[in-house]
């Protein structure tokens, strides 16, 4: 039986390989130094695949997505790692049992539903309070990212909270500490990897985003620097325009070239946060700094 | 002899098993007094009701008093944490933050507002030196804490205790956790901090009892035996209960 | 030295803040929750739940849309649970506990030929595990459209094709196009990290000991894990796959281009099919309306039922933990 098992060992190896393979050959397209200039150096920086002469770059989207990340990810990091620190330092022991499945609650909510929920009400009742220009842009959708973002940074901060030793605190309550002062001082620096590494895996997050910011971000691929304009993400553009290309052609290869680009991005930044999620544990340890 | 602390009638209970009972003695100022006992006969909670840490625990309850300098520390309306600056402790395992030598010193000077930068070096130092540390240490400050070994690291809680400038300073089992050379040091250490702080130690080892203080209390069940000077305890002991202990009748 | 005391006032007001976030989190989820349900309840009639739609998807039911999602989900359950399961068992009960480093250095400290053989292999075995660990946190972040693209690129291109090129006459599609078999295949990768870790922490709580009992009575590794951990670790395990089984469920951009359709005239019935889906209609209905006015109540009804059929799931699922915790 071990070896039925092992096989299931490789499965996962094999189809992290294969996902970037996949994905990667399919650029074949446009892997050429013309494409990747069009893509990064074009001027001006405008995405119109299917114009009469079609125009590839990638600026204004990949703006659009940091954009929606930023907003995104302001919103849930603060308010996150507050309820963390509020629900592992402060809450008593029962309130704690009902904040943590409340906060996963929202984890379980689907993006479609969370992007129908920015695009139909949440962008109405931010107009109606702000009087914004364009009814969906990065506000919008960078709010409801960060909505669906905040469970990750709760979670995972809350975690490293916990995991924080007793000991520390009680040292702390002896040298004559109050609370908010031993949670501030001890045991949120002690803490410090694990709120990191939520915010790491929260961008990773965000980053690869696509129903909410697909539906609530107005889907105008355009290069501006205020966050009251819509914009485009690279996972909504693939999904919004994977449906309509011919196969094997530029836009296409641009599509997939994306795709990879998302790949290799969340890879890069998942593999961090898993790193320092892992080196935590040694240095709580009591392993030489 | 002066009374720094003074206990009466004190009882405590985890909800609803009793655990002290109507413990009543004096503490006297500046000497060290020792408690002693067989696991589980209460010391460790009664050491630790001096300075309330058993309040974070939940259903503790205490009744009676336990005074410091006349002043009743279970009156309504102390301020729990003021209390804690004035009454140092230290843990049964060394419990330095993870931070640099230098940060732990000075986290009880910091949470006070001190800022002064001056008076930060200064005050590490001295309490530093006053826990027989600053020799080992005073070239790495800026390391952090948790690459001491561990009887380095207990002698830095005790000066990270110190910092704060307390009149009491309350030990449990400081060495349990340390090897014969490391004991030693801290034993020497209590015994020359005396001079300048009223210290009330648990411990399980009698012997070390014997060598470190000048009153001794022994404990049982939850309640208080016989309390005396060290001596006599140990040479003349006045119930048979504490002869039995001491002669290693029982655990 | 006598410090200032802290502020009371000023913490208080700093525990509020922090105790606000909380509450906000909270106004969210019931501003969400309850908006939806206000005015979905009005559109989810039992008609609406089991008729197909009509008028051009103006009106009607979205009883296509209910099967195909439980087509989906249910074929995605099949392909996941066992594999992830599998690979959970293997990671945790065939591998080295102690880890790549020690297993190394015993490796490297043995002496002796047959020792030093098995010793390496139990090195190689736990690098294999852990770079199998790696891999499957890797696979947790790989965003959601990447999957839809591989879904693409190998499962319809790569092997759909290649199997309408062996068995169908030249130019005919069946395999090579989106259906249901290729979004359940996609959207099983997806889970599959959620079940494998689920699983793996099930299998934890089960002590070494009693392991331990079974091979000293003779058992051989497999049977202790069919009769002894795997009956224990089962809430643990059921708890992960329902837990996957509902995100699988709310994810519309893996299926997106693997065989999601906006307007079927049938059910599908072959897994070569194409579905209609819960919320990949709530996608269509919201951004490619010709009247959004007209087609809110609809909607609100489909973004009810899905957000309905989550919760139950994720609900499923906690019933099962607290009931097995307050077992032990």
């Amino acid at each position: 039986m071990t070896g039925a098992f092992s096989v299931a060992g490789w499965v996962a190896i094999v189809f992290i390989f294969l996902i970037f393979l996949f994905t990667f050959r399919e650029t074949a397209p446009v892997l050429n130094l013309p494409a990747m200039k069009a893509f990064f150096l074009a001027r001006p920086p405008v995405w119109q695949p299917t114009s009469d002469i079609p125009k590839l770059s990638m600026i204004p989207i990949i703006l659009g997505t940091l954009k929606a990340t930023v907003v995104g990810l302001l919103f849930a990091c603060p308010v996150g790692v507050a309820a963390a620190l509020f629900s592992s330092e402060f809450a008593p022991p029962k309130l704690r049992e009902v904040i943590k499945p409340v906060i996963e609650l929202l984890a379980g909510i689907p993006s479609v539903v969370m992007g129908f929920f920015a695009l139909i009400i949440l962008a109405t009742w931010l107009q109606d309070a702000f009087g914004f220009v364009y009814r969906l842009n990065a506000i919008n959708a960078g709010l409801a990212l960060g909505f669906a973002l905040v469970p990750i940074v709760y979670t995972i901060s809350e975690d490293g909270l916990a995991a924080v030793p007793r000991s520390y605190r009680e040292a702390s309550y002896a040298l004559g500490a109050s609370r908010l002062q031993t949670a501030m001082k001890v045991v949120l620096p002690a803490a410090a990897p694990a709120v990191f590494a939520s915010f790491v895996l929260a961008f990773g997050r965000a980053i690869g985003e696509t129903m909410i910011l697909l539906m609530a971000g107005g889907n105008a691929a355009i290069t501006s620097l205020t966050l009251l304009d819509p914009l485009r993400t690279l996972s909504a553009t693939i999904a919004a325009e994977m449906g309509e290309v011919v196969v094997g052609g530029e836009h296409y290869g641009a599509l997939f070239f994306m795709g990879t680009l998302l790949f290799v991005i969340t890879f890069i930044s998942n593999s961090f946060g898993q790193w320092v999620i892992r080196n935590m544990q040694s240095r709580m340890q009591g392993g030489a700094a | 002899m002066t009374t720094k602390i003074e206990v009466r009638d004190f009882n405590f209970f985890y909800g609803e098993a009793k655990v002290l009972h109507g413990i009543e003695f004096d503490i006297p100022e500046k000497q060290v007094t020792a408690l002693i006992g067989p696991s589980g006969c209460g010391k460790s909670t009664f050491l630790r009701s001096i300075n309330r840490m058993n309040d974070i625990i939940a259903g503790a309850r205490a009744e009676g008093r336990i005074a410091i300098d006349g002043k009743d520390l279970y009156a309504p309306g102390i301020d729990v944490v003021s209390l804690r600056r004035r009454i140092g402790m230290v843990f049964q395992k060394s419990n330095p933050f993870p931070k640099s030598i230098f940060e732990n010193i000075a986290y009880g000077l910091r949470i006070g507002g001190v800022k002064d930068r001056r008076v930060l070096d200064e005050t590490v130092e001295r309490s530093l030196k006053r826990a027989a540390l600053w020799d080992e240490v005073k070239d790495r400050l800026g390391r952090s804490a948790l690459a001491l070994s561990g009887g380095q690291q207990q002698r830095l809680c005790i000066a990270r205790a110190l910092a704060v400038d307390p009149d009491v300073l309350l030990m449990d089992e400081p060495a349990s956790a340390l090897d014969p050379i490391a004991t030693q040091k801290i034993e020497e250490l209590v015994y020359e901090l005396k001079d300048n702080y009223t210290i009330v130690i648990v411990t399980h080892n009698m012997q070390q009892a014997a060598r470190v203080s000048d009153r001794t209390a022994f404990f049982m069940l939850g309640k208080l035996v016989e309390y005396n000077e060290t001596r006599t305890i140990f040479m003349n002991p006045g119930q048979k209960l504490t002869e039995d202990y001491i002669t290693g009748r029982f655990g | 030295m006598k410090g200032r005391p802290a502020n009371r006032m000023s913490d208080r007001i700093a525990i509020a803040a922090l105790g606000a976030s909380v509450l906000l989190i909270l106004a969210i989820l019931v501003v969400i929750i309850g908006n939806i349900a206000i005015h979905g309840a009005r559109t989810v009639t039992w008609e609406f739940i089991t008729q197909p739609p009509r008028d051009g998807l103006m009106a009607g039911g979205i009883f296509p849309a209910i099967v195909g999602t439980a087509a989906l989900v249910i074929l995605m359950s099949i392909a996941a649970v066992p594999l992830g399961v599998a690979t959970a068992i293997y990671l945790h009960e065939y591998t080295p506990a102690e880890g790549l480093t020690l297993a190394w250095r015993r490796f490297r400290l043995s002496k002796g030929r047959a020792g030093r053989k098995r010793l390496f292999f139990r090195a190689m075995s736990a690098l294999l595990a852990n770079v199998t660990r790696s891999a499957v946190a890797n696979l947790a972040g790989v965003p959601s459209i990447v999957f839809g693209l591989f879904g693409l690129g190998f499962f319809i291109q790569f092997v759909g094709r290649a199997i309408d090129r062996a068995t169908q006459p030249p130019g005919e599609v069946v395999w090579g196009q989106g259906s249901l078999l290729w979004a359940a295949l996609t959207l099983a990768l997806l889970t599959l990290p959620t079940v494998i870790v689920a699983t793996e922490e099930a299998l934890r709580t089960i002590p070494q000991d009693l392991r331990e009992a079974s091979l000293a009575l003779g058992a051989t590794q497999w049977e202790t894990i069919r009769r002894v951990v795997l009956p224990g670790a089962l809430p643990g395990i059921l708890t992960g796959a329902i837990l996957g089984i509902s995100r699988g469920a709310g994810e519309v951009a893996p299926i997106l281009f693997t065989g999601a359709a906006y307007y079927l005239p049938f059910l599908p019935h072959r897994v070569t099919d194409q579905f209609m889906h819960l919320g990949y209609h709530v996608l269509i209905l919201s951004t490619q309306s010709p009247d959004v006015e007209a087609t809110k109540p609809l909607l609100y009804g489909t973004v009810f039922v899905l957000l309905a059929l989550t919760f139950l799931l994720n609900l499923a699922g906690v019933i099962i933990r607290v009931k097995t915790r307050s077992r032990r």
